[in-house]
């Protein structure tokens, strides 16, 4: 297990190198480079140009900048946004709550319902439920998430007032019941693409677990088939299903930027947009960085998981 | 599969594509979503004949008019040009976006992951840990990213898409590549003296391709999603170009006025994206050579 572990965080920490190279390289292959907005600027003078290169660092060789930059990311200072001069990490991990309530509820309503349509699906199998939600799910992950949360803003918050159009506080009230009141349909919006996955993830993992020997010894035994389903079959199905939650980590990432944008819900995924377009390079270059760390911890957070739970992982390292 | 191919390589290739082909028309939702798919692609490539009007002409009398109006069935938009008309030519530009960015995933992903898979060694390691960290990046963070720094077109559009969704063709190549280099009916290929070209093109390709042209189904959908996002925040197709996303960036503004402008852009992507999804569902089941005898 020791030796999992070890080996898991090293991959993880070379994973989190190249991630940084690649992202810094990104940001200097960017037509016009990390200065685009000043260089795209005809008032800028090209001797003002040498003087903010200076300031910057960005006169030094490359890898100069990189391992001054990746440095910084590391022991906290990760620079100054272009404007107004505030710290990056302050600007930054202020978000990172509302992004994280966001993501961490929807992923639990998800998880809850899709699995148990997914499992419902996986019991009566080729029946009409199994169909019905097979279609449904495959529609809901098709639908563009941007327009689905505009229509659900547009119903239940324009038409019916049941919620708030956008915003996670009123101002004014910091009670427990608003932030909920408008956490329902930004969560039910990003909810919608995880529990489709979940339920296609739930139904063939529990197929496969079902046809196996030690359910049919279960069933032979005259444990009651509900017991049968929830402690052999769900407790069996539910360890690979860990790992996929890690892998599906990009797209809640992602599904939650573009939820946040159209529910104005005051997350990393809206700071992102705020600054793309003002191109504030250093806050862009954190988030996305901050991103894939996410993933990154995600993933070997899902692998720690599952070598916790399923037996057969330990069996191989020892 | 595997007994056969041993004993008759040189036949196994062409019957098979057929009667895969059959068993996708026998997969009702995949026929229903190719006919769909034929339907949007007739409509908005046949558009300058087919539509009623032309995509920027204005008919300032007639602004928002609702559905089923005289002379503009669809409606029309906050300058009174005709709805349908420009679904229709935003469907051109939607879809080539789509198609385009599914060749770009392809084609950067087959070579990656067949390069890696061939050559192995240090070249393949690099290759395939590059394929893991572009995975780490969330694919819309990675795309606006570099779409607030480059000009939109068609073709940036496209590109930029295909080079931040390549890597799951990459994997998926280079896991087939690895299994079939040891599988039993390529040795016995080799064995019976097949030159390596031929064991490349009519044993690896073949078998690569299925799986691969699943994916490419399933990219043309998340491309034609991705794309509509991008343009809805005004970072993709430049109006007065249509593009199905552009065409909902007033949305949540319109919605007071005339909600049908924000109904029928929305309601085109789903439909792309819901038929391009059940076709590759619908591929998948009648490659897949366990469940073909059926």
């Amino acid at each position: 297990m020791a030796r999992f572990l070890i080996n898991r965080l090293i991959q993880s920490t070379v994973l989190l190198f190249g991630v940084s190279i690649v992202g810094f390289a990104l940001m200097h292959l960017a037509p016009g480079g990390p200065l685009a907005v000043y260089t795209l600027n005809p008032t800028v003078t090209a001797q003002d140009i040498e003087r903010i290169k200076v300031l910057f660092g960005l006169d030094q060789p490359v890898y100069v900048q990189y391992f001054k930059w990746a440095g910084g990311l590391l022991s906290g200072n990760w620079g100054y946004s272009f404007f107004g001069g505030q710290q990056v990490r302050e600007i930054v991990l202020d978000r990172l709550p509302a992004t994280f309530l966001l993501m961490g509820t929807s992923l639990a309503l998800a998880l809850v319902i899709g699995v148990a349509i997914g499992t419902l699906a996986a019991v009566k199998r080729n029946s009409v439920f199994d169909y019905a939600t097979a279609i449904g799910a495959m529609i809901a992950l098709s639908l563009p998430t941007f327009w689905f949360g505009l229509l659900a803003i547009f119903f239940f918050a324009q038409t019916l007032g049941w919620f708030p159009a956008g915003g996670m506080v009123s101002i004014g009230d910091s009670s427990l019941l608003d932030r909920l009141h408008h956490l329902v349909l930004p969560v039910v919006v990003l909810a919608l693409v995880l529990v489709a996955q979940w339920s296609r993830y739930t139904r063939s993992s529990m197929i496969d677990i079902l046809d196996q020997d030690f359910v049919r010894t279960a069933r032979a035994k005259g444990i009651s088939p509900s017991r049968v389903l929830v402690n052999h079959g769900l407790r069996a199905a539910l360890v690979p299903l860990v790992a996929l939650a890690g892998l599906q980590l990009p797209l809640l990432v992602g599904g939650a930027l573009v939820t946040e944008t159209v529910f104005s819900w005051p997350g990393m995924g809206l700071l992102f947009i705020s600054v793309l377009s003002t191109r504030d390079y250093p806050v862009l270059m954190a988030i996305l960085m901050v991103g894939a760390v996410v993933v990154v911890l995600g993933n070997l957070l899902a692998d720690i998981v599952v070598a916790l739970v399923d037996p057969r992982v330990k069996l191989h390292d020892e | 599969m595997t007994s056969e191919a041993v004993f008759d390589i040189q036949a196994a290739a062409p019957p098979r594509r057929v009667s895969a082909f059959r068993r996708l028309l026998r997969h009702r939702l995949a026929l229903l979503a190719l006919i769909i798919l034929a339907v949007l692609v007739i409509g908005s490539a046949g558009a300058p004949w087919l539509a009623p009007h032309d995509p920027e002409e204005l008919d300032i009398a007639n602004r928002y008019a609702p559905p089923l109006s005289e002379g503009h069935i669809l409606g029309s938009d906050d300058l009174g040009r005709d709805v349908l008309t420009r679904l229709m030519y935003a469907g051109q530009i939607s879809l080539s976006v789509g198609i385009a960015a599914m060749l770009v995933t392809v084609m950067v992903g087959f070579s990656v992951g067949a390069f890696a898979a061939y050559y192995g060694g240090w070249i393949g390691t690099i290759l395939m840990r590059l394929t893991d960290i572009m995975l780490c990046f969330p694919s819309v963070f990675l795309l606006l990213f570099v779409a607030a720094f480059v000009t939109p077109s068609l073709a940036s559009m496209a590109l930029m898409i295909g080079l931040t969704c390549w890597m799951e063709i990459a994997r998926i190549v280079y896991s087939q590549i690895l299994v079939l280099k040891s599988a039993d009916f390529i040795a016995a290929a080799r064995m019976i003296g097949t030159p390596s070209w031929r064991i490349i093109l009519r044993q690896i390709l073949p078998n690569t391709l299925a799986p691969v042209l699943v994916a490419a189904t399933l990219n043309t959908a998340n491309a034609i999603l991705l794309e509509s996002y991008i343009s809805f925040l005004g970072y993709g197709i430049q109006p007065p170009a249509a593009s199905w996303g552009n065409m909902l960036t007033n949305a949540q503004s319109d919605f007071q006025v005339d909600p049908w402008l924000a109904v029928f852009p929305g309601l085109a992507i789903t439909l792309a994206v819901t038929s391009f999804n059940f076709l590759g569902d619908g591929l998948r089941d009648a490659l897949d050579p366990r469940i073909r005898d059926k």
